[in-house]
């Protein structure tokens, strides 16, 4: 019965990731046509330059790094959810996204750069934004542990996440008014998140980088459903609950971490995916539970950055679209929470 | 047989640099088929001396020995395939269903990825048929009442197939008629499965009925073992508890004011 359910969400997600794309590839602020854009794709060319680079080197990158950005941080978001054992937990809330973006401002401006993206970078400087990143969001989940030991209520855990994410927000707001013009410029854009910040070169670091530590989070299913009990019974289950945590959010971290250098601080995903895949699967099991929210939010990325080039005029920023997605999707769970059987 | 032994044990806990001793000298024995209640007032230290056996915390002095081992020596899944624990910690499994957390038991007995076996989905279905729960089987676990809840949490540690099962107040936020069929499944197991079960309660009346057993701490901390029958016919219950206002009456097997 679960079987069949489980078989019948991974298909249809599988359909919607492919159909996604494929409009992904279809639709844009250029209009291509259909023709075109097959011809491009199976190595025929176009008469028009223009539009085989907007193909092979804007929109394909965009398919990749959204739908690896989406996988990443949410499954950023399930791994925090079920070590802090805390359904809104997320790597935007607890501010490991933000963090990240410390590190990554931090890094420009020691470098001389400015803030912003990686875009458009000689391959060293990239590096250099890639560690800042895991830096900063290394430095917040060592003090998200910190805190987990003193303060046990979960709330309170949310509230020094958002708190930590309002203190390197303000620390990033100081170093941009060093910055240049052009720096805080730079910075705003990034801010708004984009799945174009990852250039051909720059995809295999990228891809390699999430797609390693999607297949660690892969090898972690056995505690992480010996977690859901606590950490007496995992400990009882012969799960090492310290070593266990820490390789956990060391994965979310450096997922978390190589989303914000490439892509900015995306908000929600990480939040609302995991739910959609526990509701539609009716399942706290991470067996399948991880699969289907690494699909989910690939698809959900997706369909983002779908939505951010359908304006008429130029690209609507991913975290103008995040909310509406995710809101909703978090108040129905709020208001539902009693009847939700993960919950109880 | 004697399956569990402690030698010098003393338990506490460390607060800083501070530590306090609730229960100090303890050379308790826990035999194989035997169903062993540990009562005692609240604050007198079972939670800490079952945290203490299970290796949830380290011993203050004194050690803690299975088989002829010392469980601090031992690793993590060594321990975790000789003692099973059933706690009153609140879990966050309730999307799971019943098979699916009672088979989080064979967790010491699989394979890195945790497969299950032939072999241990036998032993689970086993277990939640031993428990009564197999016409609930397949459905989640916030579904079910918490006597329910409890035994399929039982199962779990049934099917983790270690000779001692270790129950921290299992009956407590049961009603009575879930709390008589939890202590006489877990007498059951005791005798028919031979395995050592210790379990902390605040019910009086049941554990004197059902345990084989006594570990009683007093309310000078003085750790008196014995069987029941042994127990009831000394004076020990009356000294349980540091209120004047009660007093043990054999009778009923439970305490009255006096």
């Amino acid at each position: 019965m679960d079987r069949r359910r489980y078989v019948i969400v991974m298909a249809f997600l599988g359909a919607a990731l492919l159909l996604l794309a494929v409009a992904c590839l279809l639709l844009g602020s250029v209009k291509i046509p259909a023709g075109s854009v097959i011809d491009i794709l199976t190595g025929h060319g176009s008469d028009n330059r223009a539009w085989e680079i907007i193909v092979l080197q804007s929109r394909l990158p965009m398919i990749a790094t959204a739908a690896l950005a989406g996988a990443a941080l949410s499954v950023s978001g399930l791994l925090l959810q079920t070590t802090f054992n805390n359904p809104l937990a997320g790597p935007s809330i607890l501010g490991v996204s933000t963090g990240a973006g410390l590190g990554v401002a931090i890094i420009m401006l020691a470098t001389g750069g400015t803030v912003g993206s990686v875009f458009g970078q000689s391959v060293g400087s990239y590096v250099a934004t890639l560690l800042g990143a895991l830096a900063g969001a290394g430095v917040v989940l060592v003090v998200l542990i910190g805190m987990s030991a003193i303060v046990k209520s979960s709330t309170m855990l949310l509230i020094v996440g958002i708190l930590v994410s309002y203190l390197a927000s303000s620390v990033i707001s100081l170093l941009n008014s060093l910055a240049t013009e052009e720096g805080i410029h730079n910075y705003v854009a990034w801010g708004f998140g984009t799945f174009s910040g990852v250039s051909v070169e720059q995809m295999p670091v990228y891809a390699s980088i999430i797609v390693l530590a999607l297949m660690g989070s892969a090898l972690m299913v056995k505690p992480l459903n010996a977690l859901l009990l606590g950490t007496r019974y995992a400990e009882n289950l012969g799960v090492n609950t310290h070593r266990t945590r820490n390789l956990l959010l060391l994965i979310t971290g450096v997922l978390t971490a190589v989303v914000t250098a490439f892509c900015g601080p995306i908000g929600f995903l990480g939040l609302v995916v995991p739910h959609i895949a526990r509701l539609t699967l009716n399942t706290s099991n991470h067996t399948r539970l991880l699969p289907a929210t690494m699909l989910c939010g690939a698809v959900t990325a997706l369909l983002c950055s779908l939505l951010s080039v359908v304006g008429r005029h130029g690209i609507i920023p991913i975290n103008a679209i995040t909310p509406i997605i995710g809101v909703p999707i978090i108040l129905y769970i709020i208001v539902n929470r009693r009847k939700i059987q993960y919950f109880n | 047989m004697a399956l569990l032994t402690t030698q010098d044990l003393a338990v506490g806990y460390r607060t800083g640099k501070r530590t306090t001793t609730l229960l100090s000298g303890l050379n308790l024995t826990l035999a194989a088929g035997r169903l062993v209640a540990l009562l005692g007032q609240n604050g007198a230290g079972k939670s800490t001396l079952l945290r203490a056996i299970t290796c949830a915390t380290r011993p203050l002095n004194g050690s803690i020995m299975v088989d002829g081992k010392d469980v601090q020596t031992m690793t993590q899944t060594e321990r975790s395939r000789l003692i099973g624990l059933v706690s009153t910690d609140r879990i966050q499994a309730g999307g799971l269903t019943a098979t699916e957390l009672v088979a989080l038991g064979r967790q010491p007995h699989t394979g890195f990825l945790g497969r299950l076996s032939d072999d241990d989905r036998e032993m689970v279905s086993q277990a939640i048929a031993r428990v009564g729960m197999k016409h609930k089987a397949h459905e989640h676990m916030a579904g079910l009442s918490d006597g329910e809840r409890q035994k399929v949490m039982i199962a779990r540690a049934l099917a983790q197939a270690t000779p001692i099962i270790v129950l921290d107040e299992p009956t407590a936020f049961l009603d009575v008629a879930s709390r008589i069929e939890t202590m006489q499944l877990l007498s059951a197991l005791a005798h028919e499965q031979g395995k050592a079960v210790l379990l902390s309660s605040h019910d009086v009346s049941q554990s004197l009925l059902m345990a084989d057993d006594l570990w009683l701490i007093t309310a000078s901390r003085q750790v008196v073992t014995g069987t029941t029958e042994q127990i009831l016919r000394s004076d020990t219950m009356n000294h349980l508890f540091t209120s004047q206002a009660i007093k043990f009456n054999p009778q009923i097997l439970d305490y009255q004011s006096v």
